[in-house]
């Protein structure tokens, strides 16, 4: 048997570094094994095209918490993140609207769509403001069982509700409104124009298997608005170097506390002895024990994956099987010759300096929806598009580029299934930049290199099941004190000395990290 | 009334925000467009560039240059080489700062003395018994400042040859046919340079700098970004965090090299100079005030914010307002100059202390005023500067 640790966690990504980063501060002894090559899971940088650093799959830097910046040190480990300064949105017809962090600037956009939609979009915002500010608090904290309550659940609920109570009725009926109704129906309690609620209703249907008009979508568009209550120490952003900057940040703060850190250890499965799961084996036999096991990959992978279906409470197994990811993007990553050049707003200015949406009208995505939910990727997917060099030009060659585009749907569960995925890939690739290439002409021509990746691609190389970019879809069923399943969203698991860490759990993805933390203190008040 | 730079024909189209201020009588950009993180990343993550043309330059020349730039400045000039540059601190008789700014041997025995206010009279009145001409060239030098990581690769791409300059060193270039001054300076704490040509050839660099920085993702950069730079590199500014002392009306706004936190500037062993009795005698004594940086507790400030149910509201701008600080709840000084960095994700100060409350690692509270009521809270005292990434010297 080799060496014992106090925690070996199992998976490289941010959430799993994080926990570690957290463990070792507190003076426990850990090891991290990630499978592949590179640390950050999913949150890595790769120069897959030399010259062209790429964050192969999640590109923007959302909500990653300030206390995690703030008590890893972070910015001394190398992290900066860069604001994304706007959001452009082009049309088909070749108007477009930018929403910019100038109020006034903003105003004066939305108001060439409508007059009345441009002064009620502040008092949104503000609305939303306030919503969040009841829902930030939920981020940090362990979820209470609400289904089967100890005392300390009890209160945590009793401490939400009080602080549900203090929102005034007006925000309360918002907020019941927001748990229920779709992104458009409560979009269109507050505007009128389609230019400005497309994008708008976008928010509420990434990393889900739902269309912009399915119940429960509003919820997610507050997420939109959590970054805001940061205040100035908010972290929606490109990370300097590409979102893998993130993750070495977090590994350099654990090793600095000690932690160990390996690569291209694979963990094959975890040995249940005796109902308690202590030790890991890797792919390459060895064995490695610890007093507590955290896995960071999802709940599938976890359970069924590491651990054994043998050893678990059937009705628990059950329960993680019906656990939905339903993947339902992908991601084209581009290396371009030079900027593209939109139609609709020609130039290089600082419209490409933040996210393009490619949302031109809610049919339009209620249609690329709908071919999804017959086994077809989108004719006209939802295109989320980031030019990170433009403010980072430390990841291309001078007067180079890259593109990061998010594609939304390309569901997991395509027509001869999934593993059908890899003889579509380019075809694929091809249907997400003519999608784009309607709004700037000639991007097909600047294009160096093109990286496509499908759910399938994202299972097989970044271990996500179904494909799935937040460890499982993030709609309401699946949050807070039922992620991943009721009785057992508190970081710990039913295998005992078994833990998880990351996007499967509470409060889910995103490079937020939270779970991470949240996952290690936890651990470490249970005495671990 | 403030007048144009020599490069305001550039930099008024560029200036969309209409924001402009007064800086020794030109008119200087604040911020170009309305968002200002945009000029605070340039700095920070590829280049800016500046029109520093309202600074003070003199050109010193004549047999005695050397001897009279050591007598009014704290430094002993006769040890600069040529190509060399050196941070300097101007004094009055009784020891006390007047500006600061920079002194350049420009390698033909004459030099150029840098400040960030007029300062030609007051060096002038020395002058007497030295061998030297003082020729004040503000109006007819500009100045341009390249600042960020990416400034190297942008000089290099214009002037179409390696830039080899260390930090602090000095070159003579041709840029297209234009002569120009290059200098391994700054007020960023970044790598960067600061250019100095004819004010009649200063609008053909500026396009030759915008157009050779264009894939490197130069912008322009106002004064509002500057301010927030020099905070993080620990910078002091003139008229801010110290006055100059014949503008003072009174003794305790002046302020000694020593107590400004650029003591460092100061060459004792030597010839006597403008100020050094009093100086050498401050430096026997403890010191009476002291800068020093602050960081100031976020968490505290986010749950001040959050006990009144509002968002933490830390602009991403510098402000200037002086706000007292504590020690056990005895006033021991003041900050002058303070800022949220975004690249930090701190708020950070710069203050001035009593001396014996100016250890690094001394705990302080700082007056903060939330919804109109005074809160105190906790700060620490910091090593200067806040930002320092290897690449400003390498």
């Amino acid at each position: 048997m080799a060496t014992a640790y106090d925690q070996v966690i199992i998976g490289g990504g941010h959430n799993g570094l994080t926990c570690a980063a957290y463990l070792a501060r507190a003076g426990r002894k850990v090891l991290v094994l990630e499978a592949r090559h590179v640390l950050g899971g999913a949150a890595v940088t790769e120069e897959v095209f030399p010259g062209f650093k790429y964050s192969v799959c999640s590109y923007v830097v959302s909500l990653l918490r300030p206390e995690i910046i703030r008590e890893l040190e972070l910015t001394r480990h190398g992290l900066e993140l860069i604001p994304l300064e706007c959001s452009f949105s082009p049309y088909p017809d070749g108007s477009s609207l930018v929403r910019w962090p100038d109020q006034e600037q903003t105003r004066r956009e939305i108001a060439r769509f409508s007059r009345r939609d441009a002064e009620t979009y502040p008092l949104f915002g503000d609305a939303m403001m306030r919503l969040a500010r009841f829902v930030r608090p939920i981020l940090e904290m362990s979820p209470p069982d609400a289904v089967d309550p100890g005392l300390g659940d009890l209160l945590d609920l009793l401490k939400l509700g009080r602080s549900f109570r203090h929102l005034d009725p007006v925000d309360r009926l918002r907020k019941i409104q927001m748990f229920t109704m779709s992104a458009v129906d409560f979009l269109d309690r507050w505007f009128e124009s389609d230019a400005l609620k497309a994008p708008m209703a976008v928010s509420g249907i990434i990393g889900t298997f739902l269309g912009v008009r399915s119940p429960g979508t509003a919820y997610v568009l507050l997420h939109h608005y959590m970054g805001e209550i940061d205040g100035a120490s908010r972290s929606w952003g490109f990370a300097r170097g590409g979102t893998g900057a993130v993750s070495c940040a977090i590994a350099d703060a654990a090793r600095r506390f000690g932690a160990e850190i390996r690569t291209e250890a694979p963990v094959a499965r975890i040995d249940v002895r005796n109902g308690s799961a202590r030790t890991v084996v890797l792919e390459d036999g060895t064995e490695i024990s610890a007093r507590q096991i955290v896995s960071a990959v999802d709940p599938r992978r976890t359970f069924f994956g590491m651990v054994g279906r043998e050893h678990l409470d059937p009705d628990f197994a059950t329960s993680i099987d019906r656990f939905k990811y339903r993947g339902s993007s992908g991601k084209v990553n581009l290396a371009l010759d030079r900027l593209p050049n939109f139609t609709s707003r020609p130039g290089d200015g600082p419209h490409l300096r933040g996210d393009i949406a490619i949302a031109p009208s809610i049919d339009a995505l209620e249609l690329a929806y709908d071919e999804a939910k017959y086994g077809r990727w989108s004719s006209r997917p939802y295109l989320n598009v980031v030019i990170p060099s433009v403010v980072d030009p430390s990841i291309a060659p001078p007067g180079k580029h890259v593109m990061s585009i998010f594609v939304q749907y390309a569901p997991y569960q395509i027509e001869g299934g999934p593993e059908s995925w890899p003889q579509h890939r380019e075809a694929f690739g091809d249907t997400v930049v003519e999608t784009l290439e309607e709004y700037c002409p000639g991007l097909s021509d600047s294009i160096l290199h093109r990286q496509v990746l499908t759910p399938w691609d994202l299972e097989q190389e970044f271990g996500l099941t179904e494909g799935n970019i937040f460890h499982g879809e993030l709609s309401l069923e699946q949050l807070f004190f039922l992620r991943p399943t009721a009785g057992w969203a508190r970081y710990k698991t039913p295998v005992k000395d078994l833990w998880m860490c990351a996007s499967g759990t509470h409060p889910g993805g995103g490079v937020m990290g939270a779970p991470g933390r949240n996952a290690a203190r936890a651990l470490l008040k249970a005495g671990g | 009334m403030p007048i144009p730079t020599p490069l305001h024909d550039r930099t008024a189209p560029l200036c969309t925000s209409l924001q402009w201020k007064d800086w020794a009588g030109f008119h200087a950009v604040c911020r170009y467009g309305s968002h200002l993180e945009a000029e605070y990343h340039a700095i920070r993550q590829s280049a800016g560039l500046l029109d520093l043309s309202p600074l003070t330059k003199i050109a010193v020349a004549g047999r005695d240059a050397a001897a009279f730039l050591s007598f009014v400045t704290s430094r002993d000039i006769h040890r600069l080489r040529p190509a060399r540059v050196r941070y300097v601190a101007i004094c009055d008789e009784a020891g006390k700062l007047v500006d600061d700014g920079t002194v350049m041997n420009l390698g033909d025995g004459s030099y150029r003395l840098t400040a960030a206010s007029p300062i030609w009279r007051w060096i002038d009145r020395f002058s007497a018994g030295f061998d030297v001409s003082l020729v004040d060239e503000s109006d007819s030098i500009a100045s341009l400042a390249i600042q960020g990581p990416r400034s190297r690769a942008i000089l290099e791409q214009a002037v179409g040859d390696e830039i080899p300059l260390r930090y602090f060193q000095l070159a003579t270039m041709s840029l297209d046919g234009i002569p120009v001054e290059i200098s391994r300076t700054g007020y960023t704490g970044d790598l960067g340079y600061e250019l100095w040509c004819k004010a009649e050839h200063s609008t053909a660099l500026w396009d030759r700098l915008m157009e050779a920085g264009k894939p490197h993702r130069l912008l322009p950069v106002g004064l509002d970004a500057l301010d927030i730079v020099r905070i993080e590199a620990g910078f002091v500014l003139q008229g801010i965090d110290y006055y100059s002392a014949p503008t003072c009306l009174i003794e305790s706004r002046k302020s000694s090299p020593f107590e400004a936190g650029i003591g460092f500037a100061v060459d004792l062993d030597r010839d006597s100079f403008v100020g050094s009795e009093a100086l050498e005698r401050e430096k026997r004594m403890p010191a009476r005030w002291k800068l020093v940086g602050l960081e100031l507790s976020l968490p505290d400030i986010e749950e001040l914010y959050a006990s009144v149910g509002l968002p933490p509201a830390l602009p991403i701008e510098a402000c200037r307002t002086s706000r007292p600080v504590h020690l056990r709840g005895r006033q021991v000084g003041y900050i002058t100059s303070s800022t949220f960095s975004p690249i930090l994700k701190s708020a950070i100060a710069l203050a001035t202390v009593e001396g014996s409350a100016g250890e690094p690692g001394t705990h302080l509270e700082v007056e903060f005023t939330i919804e109109h009521v005074h809160h105190q809270i906790p700060a620490t005292v910091v090593e200067r500067p806040f930002f320092d990434p290897p690449r400003k010297r390498s």
